[in-house]
């Protein structure tokens, strides 16, 4: 994927979480326009009523509805981390579809797009006429949902502005470097002798969930999986030999058994692979 | 004994610094602009970015510690962003937009701006012989908020204050920065509605031209041709071809997805789309704001706000 070779396993966003992260926006634009009107209207009243610096308030008030209305996602859009808060809290953002550069082309294609997926729907929804227009109005907005409801419809979740600019949504969460959990194994390590059958006894999926556990530090689970795989390995516990303990200290040893395998050339996956 | 035999674990503790500086670095990048890093940052940071890739590679052959591995994937899809995404400046593109892009975008669409252009006048053409004929059809092809006075049983009197007197206008400003917005909006949505295979962009061509045709032909029963037409000369003949270019980008969008030739569907879109976005990218802010409402292109959706 990169041009360096090395696969990034980059991943799509679903549809739900854009569909979130829309919604985040769309708050998000709600309440700057709130606070815009409202002190749009302080200072109309503020100005008392007529005048000229009254019409400099309106036009201020158009222009901003303006701005954000179209300006928003596109500004957003073009900054290094191109996405807009609701993507970042989403841990979102978009990227060209052949892997190349995001162009400000692309970003603007993709967001004009917009105007016919939200802007027409909505005022489809808001514009109230008679009998005729009623069944009209019903028309629009079923040929409206079929752009609404693009994305639902590929196997990329692209919307019609992806789809037109060449560019989809991918996760990119953002991960901590967290410590790794053999460190605090290392001293106890003379406690626990394990054999040879005893640390063959698991694979490398087994391995990533015992990560798993000993991460999110629970005790019932911990205790659980601690008697598991004591009775499984055939370890009899210790007088004064805590489940954590146990558990880190096999985690040490099954890693570095495996690990040590797979410098051969040898990958477990599991316990049922007998590589 | 345990730390030779944890050879993953030595292997992180080696190269953790750079991946905690390149992290750093993002994240400084990220906040602001790349222009917040110094020159010495910015260097080291595709060196980083490598030196972190290849971190990645080793790890997934060789270490199986699942936090590391999801660490790393997750700091070189970050660094990959930062180093081949988007990299111009705004001050860049924007001249580089106006010098070279740009026109270049629009010459490439001329049979687009054509036809567009083609629909425009065919339209004004049928609506200016239909009101010459009947007046009543005036208000068929234009909606009631935008007639203003402006309607077939107006005297020469009123038609000619529209034109020439300003004073009766005390919201001016207001009124052309809504027009302005307006306009922009319709461009965009003319744009946008290309994509339904051409057809609305097509209509709302036509529609355009019906507007300009019914007041054209009112004017021109009252005796005030040669008034009119000057009028729009300044007024209206840049926002009238910034439609019809705008339309035309639709086209070619929608043109692309019906017929994609020798390429698939999907890549013949994307690349109209890019280029379309170019041309139109700054066709709203390109139009000067000061005119009246002949020009302003309508349909029954885009009136209603």
């Amino acid at each position: 994927m990169t041009p360096e070779g090395v696969d990034l396993r980059l991943r799509l966003a679903e549809a739900s979480e854009r569909a979130a992260a829309f919604l985040l926006d769309a708050a998000i634009m709600a309440g700057i326009l709130v606070a815009l009107t409202a002190v749009a209207i302080g200072a109309t009243i503020g100005a008392g009523g007529k005048g000229a610096s009254s019409q400099i308030i309106m036009v201020i008030w158009l222009l901003g509805f303006f701005l954000l209305r179209n300006a928003y996602f596109i500004l957003f859009e073009l900054t290094p981390r191109a996405a807009t808060p609701g993507k970042r809290a989403l841990g979102l953002r978009v990227a060209a579809r052949n892997g190349g550069r995001l162009t400000a082309d692309a970003i603007f294609a993709r967001n004009a797009m917009r105007e016919l997926e939200v802007f027409l729907p909505l005022t489809f929804l808001v514009s109230r006429a008679g009998p005729v227009d009623t069944w009209l109005n019903l028309l629009g907005i079923a040929w409206c949902s079929i752009f609404v409801f693009f994305p639902l419809f590929n196997r990329d979740r692209l919307r019609v502005g992806d789809l037109v600019a060449g560019t989809w949504v991918v996760k990119t969460p953002q991960r901590k470097l967290m410590a790794d959990v053999a460190e605090t194994a290392f001293a106890a390590q003379g406690d626990f002798d394990f054999t040879q059958a005893q640390v063959d006894a698991y694979g490398a999926k087994e391995l990533q969930v015992l990560e798993e556990v000993l991460r999110r530090m629970e005790a019932r689970t911990i205790a659980a999986v601690a008697e598991r795989i004591r009775g499984k390995i055939g370890w009899t516990r210790g007088p004064i030999e805590s489940d954590y303990a146990f558990l880190d200290a096999y985690y040490l040893a099954l890693r570095a058994r495996l690990e040590s395998r797979l410098l051969f050339g040898r990958r477990r996956r599991d316990k049922y692979d007998k590589a | 004994m345990a730390e030779l035999r944890l050879k993953s674990f030595r292997f992180r503790a080696e190269r953790e610094a750079d991946w905690l500086r390149l992290e750093a670095l993002l994240r400084k990048a990220e906040g602001r602009s790349a222009a917040a890093l110094s020159a010495e940052e910015l260097l080291a940071i595709p060196v980083l970015y490598r030196a972190s890739l290849s971190s990645l590679s080793v790890a997934r052959a060789t270490s199986l510690d699942r936090a590391l591995t999801d660490y790393l994937e997750s700091l070189c899809t970050r660094a990959y962003f930062f180093v081949y995404g988007t990299r111009s400046s705004a001050r860049e593109r924007i001249g580089a937009f106006f010098t070279h892009d740009w026109p270049s975008a629009a010459k490439a669409a001329w049979r687009e701006t054509v036809v567009c252009a083609t629909l425009t006048v065919l339209g004004a053409v049928a609506a200016y012989m239909l009101v010459m004929h009947d007046p009543e059809w005036f208000y068929s092809f234009v909606p009631g908020g935008l007639v203003e006075g402006r309607g077939p049983e107006a005297t020469t009197q009123a038609l000619r204050a529209t034109l020439f007197d300003s004073s009766h206008n005390q919201l001016l400003s207001v009124m052309a920065t809504f027009l302005f917005t307006h306009n922009a909006e319709v461009a965009i949505m003319a744009f946008a509605l290309g994509f339904a295979f051409c057809v609305p962009s097509a209509l709302l061509m036509v529609a355009n031209g019906c507007t300009l045709g019914a007041f054209l032909a009112v004017f021109i029963q009252h005796g005030l041709g040669v008034e009119v037409g000057g009028w729009l000369m300044i007024h209206g003949v840049t926002e009238l071809f910034a439609v019809m270019l705008a339309g035309a980008a639709g086209v070619q969008i929608g043109v692309a997805l019906a017929f994609p030739g020798e390429r698939t569907r999907l890549d013949s879109v994307s690349r109209a789309g890019r280029g379309a976005g170019r041309r139109c990218a700054w066709l709203g802010p390109r139009r000067p704001g000061r005119r009246r409402s002949v020009s302003r292109p309508t349909t029954g959706s885009s009136a209603n706000w």
